[in-house]
């Protein structure tokens, strides 16, 4: 039964998280932590483009999410501006830009360059911001974001409800998730599995991997961005610890613990982070302790994560099933000889 | 005017390798264990952390400053050691990334763990009464304790030259940074010797823990801002190289003390502005090989 | 007949039973309309601050047990919702989004630090809950960060420059060295010494920041050396002003000028001991020692140390302060509506725990005395608590603070 489950929620992932997150917020305690499991899953997701799929490191990717909320923060806090699909795109533009950049100059590197010439970008880009308190508001985070209604075509939806919001929210995501189901179904994201694994080998192939890893660079920091662009329009304020680089920890955790690599990983990962860290937080004063040493189980015993881990149990299963099959027929053939 | 500035420069160089030669000290063990081991290791700062803590706890059970120090120290490198066995051990063979995953997951542990045992509010380590008072080195007072930091990493730097350059083991050591596949095949126990390395690095980042103390203060969050710097002096100094870790931690020393005085809000950004620009001009670092870690 | 009394019964069940199950499902939903008066309370128990924090809880703790010793507020019993906030503004607006949304908080309170408050107003100010804050902020009195339901309890760094700026230069000596942490304290407080620095025709000489949380100020010494001033004034907070004394001890600053904190933290003075900080001067709100001259105070301080086996810091008695005159507001509006509560406060006079304070209409800060304290050298020492020697008073006035107009409130 569970096996069936499995397969049939990896075989349409898309309509297992519509119908997973449509019931979401009653099950959780409150709305907006329901929400904001979605906006960080989204910004795993996106870091899992380039971590889990490219298998690239980085160790900056706060700054996209970052610029996300800020980009989208400012354009309607500071510059008044009364649209939430330009501040949405002003903060996404923002991110992508910026990763564009940043993508350049850091990918001529591997492994842990990489990870540290992106981590040194982030603390630059934090520290920008810190300092331009003129716009940003300083440590005092960005505040003031006001909670615009969603002008459509015809139909202009208020958004002020914790239910209203998330269900926004959900909207945006699943597009993105189809979104990212195209990219990685498309030989874009073979060629990105195949860099993963052997990125001379990739080379050898004739593919151009320096244009490769941008374009996924790229795509990464798009998802962290509009993650960021949702969470500012969730808490009406950006903190300016968005941009530290404890956030870009953050999301390494989630994605490890919810299975780098694989669709749905990430949200399993910014749940189970997020639930724990709620709920522990209220019963115990140590909740980071358990979660350090849940991290370093996960590395241990369980390193393609949750979600990873099911998968392959999955197919292991199927495999046996497959050469049960497979040898049975060859019994029967040698019999029929 | 002039002679002020010259005393004004003198002693921003001074205190510049006062901050230095603890970075010297946090780098070289990093290095160290990349070089050998090709382990980044997150929990670096935590370790450092933990030498002051238990420097602490032995002052007061021994209330002998100079046990508290060196017994802090060598109780990290045990700590390490025990760490490099259970959790690092396992993790030979797999994803480079996974002991830099480990580690920091061990780091987020080990400052939760400090907090429950040591209490939430930091603690107190007293400077040893035979260090209180001010060396006047005629351009600044400088306090002696600082003084004697220094003396004691360049001590402490001889004597792991020494170890490396005029030991068995330590041959064995450096043949492992250039080659760790030839050393097994000839014989010898790698397994031991990486948990040595990892020992050292961890005593190292211990007894720079230990002497920050007095200055600092004691608490859990000292590690997380300090393991950052550390990576950025490694990575400038170039990964596996000890020569460069030395010299990248006084050249960022400076940096951040030369920085406090002219451009004051730039000190911190300032080192990874530095380690950017050395990584452009010199892409495996000051004195790194290149394809190490690629 | 019977049937039917079977099914009614039998779906009256189903009801109920669903009703349970829903309450398991939807735990956000309370049936009970008339239970406790909750008060939401974010502060940072795990951070560089934790024992001001605590402090805080303690001071909210001791007025909450007072009113429910005398039956609640309104016939309800008051229920203090402490949350860990760990000083990161993004956890606290979710901490604080979490109160309103799930814990469904009446009031909140709390916070420590200005870029904290500034997250929790965040969360507040759209769900028009009254908010009475207690640590120094410039920017929650002003627009645009003000709403109706902003109250701010404790001090402003601006009011604390006037306050305490004006009796360090008038005693203290006229050439300021500035050295402060670089975030919204610090330089709140240096726009503050900036402008009573000219008002007085004191010269700042030299200015140096430093990064918050900093453990080693031996790369400042140099300059701040050099400098030659009377006074060097540091604008932090907390552990960093402990490491900083430390460290103007051991280089022999204190041989050439006289250190002044406009904000002191007491702690820093119990743990490093007399003589790091001989002649070392600073502002604050309250010392424990005030028992001594003032009712209010000895009341406070009394049920504090009975309570809590320690003497109040000031930051708990920001916290008493707030929490009790937030409660007597709701009493007097007889409510627990945010808007009518504001409406009271606003403007209100009140003496909860050292004296005479009143809440300005136009921007709902708070008006109160300010005291000067210097250390207590070490042969006057009688306690672990008896830290400090409060040497002067400055009366509470309007004049300490940014004008109406200054602040962005139409008159």
């Amino acid at each position: 039964m569970t096996r069936w489950l499995s397969a049939q929620i990896a075989g349409r992932p898309v309509l297992a998280f519509i119908a997973v997150f449509t019931v979401f917020p009653f099950v959780i305690p409150y709305e907006g932590l329901a929400a904001q499991v979605l906006t960080y899953g989204l910004f795993a997701l996106g870091f899992n483009i380039i971590y889990g799929y490219t298998g690239l490191l980085s160790f900056g990717h706060a700054a996209f999410w970052g610029l996300g909320a800020y980009g989208t923060g400012i354009t309607l806090a500071k510059l008044g501006i009364h649209s939430l699909w330009l501040g949405l795109g002003a903060g996404i533009g923002a991110a992508v830009l910026v990763g564009v950049v940043v993508g350049y100059l850091c990918l001529r590197r591997r492994g842990i360059y990489f990870a540290m010439l992106t981590l040194a970008f982030g603390q630059m880009i934090f520290f920008a911001a810190f300092h331009l308190s003129e716009w940003t508001g300083g440590d005092d985070g960005l505040r003031g974001i006001p909670r615009l209604p969603l002008d459509l075509p015809g139909l202009t939806i208020d958004l002020d409800t914790p239910l209203r919001l998330y269900y926004f929210i959900m909207v945006v995501v699943t597009l993105m998730l189809l979104g990212l189901k195209r990219i990685l179904e498309s030989p874009f994201g073979a060629v990105l599995q195949a860099i993963r694994e052997n990125p001379s080998r990739a080379e050898a192939c004739g593919y151009d991997v320096r244009r490769v890893k941008l374009l996924a660079f790229t795509f990464s920091a798009f998802f962290a961005g509009v993650a960021g662009a949702l969470e500012a329009i969730r808490l009406n304020f950006v903190p300016i610890d968005a941009l530290y680089w404890t956030t870009s920890a953050q999301v390494v955790i989630m994605t490890l613990i919810g299975g780098a690599g694989t669709f749905f990983g990430p949200f399993i990962g910014a749940a189970v982070f997020l639930l724990l860290q709620d709920w522990l937080s209220l019963v115990m004063e140590s909740w980071s302790l358990v979660i350090g040493i849940i991290f370093i189980a996960f590395v241990l015993f369980l390193p393609k994560g949750i979600w990873g881990t099911l998968l392959e149990w999955l197919r292991g299963r199927e495999r046996m099933e497959a050469d049960g099959v497979r040898k049975q027929r060859e019994r029967q053939n040698q019999a029929a000889l | 005017m002039a002679e002020l500035d010259w005393y004004l420069l003198s002693s921003q160089a001074f205190t510049g390798l006062g901050l230095g030669v603890i970075f010297v000290l946090l780098a070289v063990g990093l290095s160290l264990i990349f070089g050998l081991m090709g382990v980044t290791n997150f929990a670096h700062g935590s370790l450092y952390m933990l030498g002051a803590y238990f420097t602490f706890t032995l002052l007061t059970l021994t209330g002998n400053f100079w046990i508290a120090l060196f017994g802090g120290a060598i109780l990290v490198g045990v700590f390490g050691m025990a760490t490099e066995v259970a959790l690092l051990r396992p993790l030979a063979g797999r994803s480079i990334d996974d002991p830099l995953l480990l580690t920091f997951g061990l780091s987020l542990v080990l400052v939760e763990a400090v907090r429950l045992i040591w209490g939430k509010a930091g603690l107190a380590l007293d400077t040893p009464s035979a260090l209180t008072g001010a060396v006047d080195l005629g351009f600044i007072m400088f306090p002696q304790y600082r003084v004697f930091v220094i003396g004691l990493t360049a001590v402490v730097l001889i004597a792991l030259w020494l170890f490396l350059t005029r030991t068995n083991v330590g041959l064995i050591i450096r043949a492992g940074t250039r080659d760790p596949l030839m050393v097994r095949a000839l014989g010898f126990n790698f397994n031991a010797i990486r948990t040595i390395v990892f020992g050292i690095g961890a005593a190292l980042a211990g007894l720079a823990g230990a002497l920050v103390g007095p200055l600092g203060g004691v608490y859990a969050e000292m590690g997380v801002n300090i393991i950052i710097e550390s990576f950025v002096v490694v990575v400038v100094g170039g990964m596996g190289s000890l020569l460069g870790a030395v010299i990248a931690g006084l050249v960022i020393g400076e940096v951040v003390s030369f920085t406090t005085l002219f451009a004051p809000k730039f000190s911190h950004l300032a080192v990874f502005i530095v380690m950017a620009l050395v990584l452009i001009v010199r892409p495996s670092g000051l004195f790194g090989e290149s394809g190490l870690m690629e | 007949m019977e049937n039917e009394n079977f099914k009614h019964s039998l779906s009256r069940r189903r009801f109920i039973a669903a009703a349970g199950a829903s309450a398991f499902v939807l735990p956000r939903w309370s049936f009970a309309q008339q239970g406790p008066i909750k008060i939401g309370f974010p502060t940072p128990l795990t951070s560089p601050y934790s024992i001001e924090a605590q402090d805080q809880v303690n001071g909210a703790t001791l007025a909450v047990e007072e009113f429910n010793l005398r039956g609640g507020v309104l016939g309800r019993k008051i229920e203090l919702l402490a949350r860990d906030d760990q000083l990161k503004p993004g956890m606290t607006a979710q901490r604080a989004k979490e109160l309103i949304e799930k814990d469904q908080v009446d009031f909140m309170s709390g916070a420590l630090s200005a870029h904290v408050q500034m997250a929790v107003n965040s969360q507040t100010k759209p769900a028009k809950m009254v908010y009475i804050s207690i640590s120094q902020a410039n920017a929650i009195t002003a627009v645009p960060d003000w709403s109706p339901w902003t109250f701010h309890e404790a001090f402003s760094p601006h009011m604390t420059t006037q306050a305490g700026g004006s009796w360090a230069i008038d005693n203290l000596g006229k050439r300021i060295f500035i050295l402060y942490a670089d975030y919204a304290l610090g330089h709140d407080l240096n726009a503050g010494l900036e402008e009573i620095a000219k008002a007085k025709g004191a010269t700042i000489v030299g200015k140096l920041p430093h990064v918050l949380g900093n453990p080693d100020f031996s790369a400042f010494i140099p300059k701040i050396m050099a400098s030659r001033a009377d006074v060097l004034m540091i604008n932090n907070y907390g552990k960093d002003q402990l490491n900083a004394v430390k460290d103007m001890h051991n280089f022999g600053v204190k041989k050439r000028m006289k250190i002044f904190f406009p904000l002191i933290t007491f702690t820093g003075r119990e743990d490093l001991g007399p003589v790091p900080y001989e002649e070392v001067y600073g502002g604050a709100s309250f010392y424990w020692e005030l028992a001594a001259q003032n009712e209010s105070a000895r009341r406070f301080v009394n049920g504090f140390q009975k309570r809590f086996n320690r003497p109040p810091g000031d930051y708990a008695g920001y916290a008493y302060s707030a929490i009790r005159l937030l409660l007597e507001s709701v009493e007097k509006a007889k409510t627990t509506d945010s808007d009518k509560v504001a409406a009271v406060m606003s403007g209100a006079s009140y003496d909860t725990y050292k004296g005479k304070q009143w809440m300005r209409k136009c921007d709902h800060q708070s008006f109160q005395d300010w005291y000067i304290v210097r250390s207590k050298p070490q042969k006057a020492q009688k306690g672990k608590y008896d830290v400090m020697d409060v040497i002067a008073k400055v009366p509470a006035s309007e004049k300490l603070e940014r004008s109406c107009a200054q602040l962005g409130h139409k008159a």
